[in-house]
């Protein structure tokens, strides 16, 4: 597979540190205590489908939850600081300082009646004290850095005058500007043509190497994750069900969502036929949520047990840092001596 | 059968059969030769935003006529100093000159002997200053609640919508003769009374666009860089915001002066400077006997009004995503 199996990376000293983060709407949690951290340099995805919190986790780190949302529990430690806390000012000069975002719809995330360069500038005058001239230098190196073609001219370009990968390119300018500690891509890919997905992540890759910054890469694409994440994580109704390196997972997924979301992505080679050979799917829906109090997976899945419906199973730790919150599968013959590579 | 088209663009000319030959000449003739200038894929960077909507608003006939009335308006208002220097209220000549009669007054004489003309170029001025202040009061005081109570939402909304719901209900030419029956009526405090009774109007508009706008992915974005919330209400935000203000804006001008001229009319005006109104108003009595001295202020009113009607469809056609066209 891809060569960093071969040069392991991302072992570096926490960056940041969740620890059973739980986002409250009145009532309702879609996030039920997520906890994972990420090292400096490293490429952490998570993984869940639409619904499984993750994008909330994101726009808490950000302190961005839409209204009504408020972190009803759990801490957010960037750099060794709490975060959750911060006063306004000091949340702002992270945002777009030290942490930075891009967002799935390159299309309405650039303001329509601003040039791509005036963005740009904006939000490097934001964090720093550079003249016009000088940030406006800076954000032609910027436009050429994310392989914006012919940057003197397109940086007075409104953002409807550039195609969709395009646009995704100068979001990612505009989220680097100011050298961020990390990068949150939140579905970054998923509004793209395929053959544009590959070069905005190999670019988001190539400046996570050169600014020497963390990416928390949001997907529900697990080919996305095979060839760029470090390690994932993999969410499911606002719960951590699994965390591996990707090899791992791919080779021996040990939960049966995770199976199960395995199970149902294309395989090359394979035919697939909507009459004789349909791609699997999980029976049910996530919004079948199975009350709190056992594991939320469990009326979707093909090994419950008596016990899964009474308690939240718990998440056991195995070697390498590797997670799962499934005591069925784990007790299974010979799981456990192989469970890593 | 002649051959496909492919082959016929390989074949020489005089190999193809008779019948193939006018289909194969024709795909030649479309095939891209080496002569043709290469088409940049990359199209040229296109003029500004303000020079495109120039030329657009250059090219909309409403727009041509409504703005070259309310140019010759204003010119005139602007020249008045110059065109009759000293007071327009002056008793230069002997009453009821009609129009037409006296090459000194082409316009004629008022009840007291005052020139119309010399009246109307100095209504004009006093006109399009009243609009003018009292719009853009309007709109400071309209746009800043509206923004604020749409962009934050939750309580503030709810206070600020009942503050501006209490101004709305309240009957706008009643609010306006108070105001001005307190205040000495003077240019200034004639543009306070009517910003006072038009910025709910704005208040709404802008609060509906505002609520819209803020939920927009661009908003998220530029909370994302740590932007601070004036920032974004006002460099964000509010361009995308400006088009529905901006053709407000226009009919707003409109109705500030027909506001002023009806409160000149009653007599409420400022007694110190000729309007429209106020000449209309000293007409009225002799409308039997020389129906010019109301005529020509009220035709002066219809005009520009028109014109800034005309000016404000044209913006609404130009500005109005919903109904644009192709550029």
């Amino acid at each position: 597979m891809s060569e960093h199996f071969i040069l392991p990376r991302g072992d570096g000293p926490s960056l940041l540190a969740v620890d059973d983060l739980r986002v409250a709407f009145g009532e309702k949690q879609p996030v039920k205590g997520i906890s994972f951290e990420i090292n400096e340099g490293e490429t952490l995805a998570i993984v869940g489908e639409s619904g499984s919190g993750k994008s909330l986790t994101a726009l808490s780190i950000m302190g961005l939850l839409p209204a009504g949302g408020t972190i009803a529990h759990g801490s957010i430690q960037f750099e060794g600081r709490e975060i959750t806390t911060l006063a306004p000012r000091e949340a702002r000069a992270l945002r777009g300082g030290s942490i930075g975002m891009i967002f799935q719809e390159p299309m309405t995330c650039l303001n329509p009646v601003m040039t791509i360069g005036a963005q740009i500038i904006e939000a490097l005058r934001q964090h720093q004290s550079l003249s016009r001239k000088a940030a406006r230098a800076r954000a032609l190196e910027l436009l050429d850095l994310v392989r914006i073609p012919d940057p003197h001219r397109r940086i007075d370009d409104f953002p409807y005058q550039l195609s969709g990968g395009m646009r995704q390119r100068v979001m990612i300018a505009v989220a680097v500007a100011c050298s961020p500690r990390l990068l949150i891509a939140d579905e970054p890919t998923t509004a793209l043509d395929v053959t544009i997905q590959a070069q905005v992540l190999d670019l988001i890759d190539r400046l996570r190497r050169e600014l020497s910054m963390a990416v928390l890469l949001i997907t529900h694409d697990l080919g996305v994750v095979s060839q760029w994440a470090d390690r994932v994580v993999v969410m499911y109704a606002g719960r951590k069900v699994e965390q591996a390196r990707p090899d791992a997972m791919f080779g021996n997924p040990l939960h049966p969502y995770t199976r199960g979301l395995l199970n149902a992505s294309p395989r090359l080679g394979d035919s697939y036929n909507y009459i004789d050979g349909p791609l699997y799917e999980i029976p049910g829906s996530i919004s079948s949520l199975a009350g709190d109090r056992g594991c939320a997976f469990a009326p979707r899945c093909a090994h419950v047990r008596a016990g899964c419906r009474d308690a939240v199973p718990a998440l056991a730790t195995l070697s390498h840092g590797r997670q799962v919150a499934c005591p069925v599968l784990l007790s299974e013959e010979n799981r456990v001596t192989a469970v890593d590579l | 059968m002649p051959p496909s088209n492919v082959r016929a663009l390989r074949l020489a000319p005089e190999r193809v059969p008779a019948e193939g030959r006018a289909a194969e000449i024709v795909s030649l003739a479309d095939w891209p030769s080496v002569e043709q200038p290469v088409v940049p894929l990359v199209p040229k960077s296109a003029p500004s935003r303000a020079r495109r909507l120039l030329s657009v608003i250059g090219h909309n006939p409403l727009a041509v006529s409504g703005g070259a009335i309310l140019l010759f308006v204003a010119l005139m208002g602007l020249t008045s100093p110059l065109l009759y220097p000293g007071d327009p209220l002056a008793i230069v000549a002997e009453p009821f000159i009609w129009p037409g009669t006296d090459a000194a007054h082409p316009l004629g004489t008022d009840s007291l002997g005052r020139d119309m003309l010399a009246g109307i170029v100095h209504g004009a001025a006093v006109s399009l200053q009243v609009g003018v202040f009292a719009t853009f009061l309007g709109l400071l005081i309209g746009v800043s609640v509206g923004a604020v109570a749409g962009y934050f939402g939750g309580w503030t909304d709810v206070v600020l919508s009942r503050v501006t719901e209490v101004f709305q209900t309240l009957p706008n030419f009643v609010m306006l003769v108070v105001v001005v029956a307190i205040a000495q009526p003077s240019i200034a405090t004639l543009s306070v009374a009517i910003a006072i009774v038009t910025w709910p109007g704005v208040a709404r508009l802008s609060r509906a666009e505002f609520r819209t706008l803020r939920e927009k992915d661009f908003v998220l974005a530029a909370r994302s860089l740590g932007f601070g919330h004036v920032r974004i209400i006002v460099s964000e935000i509010l361009p995308s915001a400006l088009p529905p203000i901006i053709v407000t804006a226009s009919v707003m001008v409109a109705s500030a002066i027909l506001m002023e001229s009806a409160l000149s009319f009653m007599g409420l005006g400022d007694p110190n400077v000729v309007s429209w109104g106020s000449m209309i108003g000293a007409g009225r009595e002799y409308l039997r006997t020389a129906w010019y001295m109301c005529a020509l202020p009220g035709f002066a009113i219809m005009l520009t009004v028109l014109a800034l009607n005309l000016l404000g469809d044209a913006l609404n056609e130009i500005l109005n995503p919903r109904r644009q066209v192709r550029r």
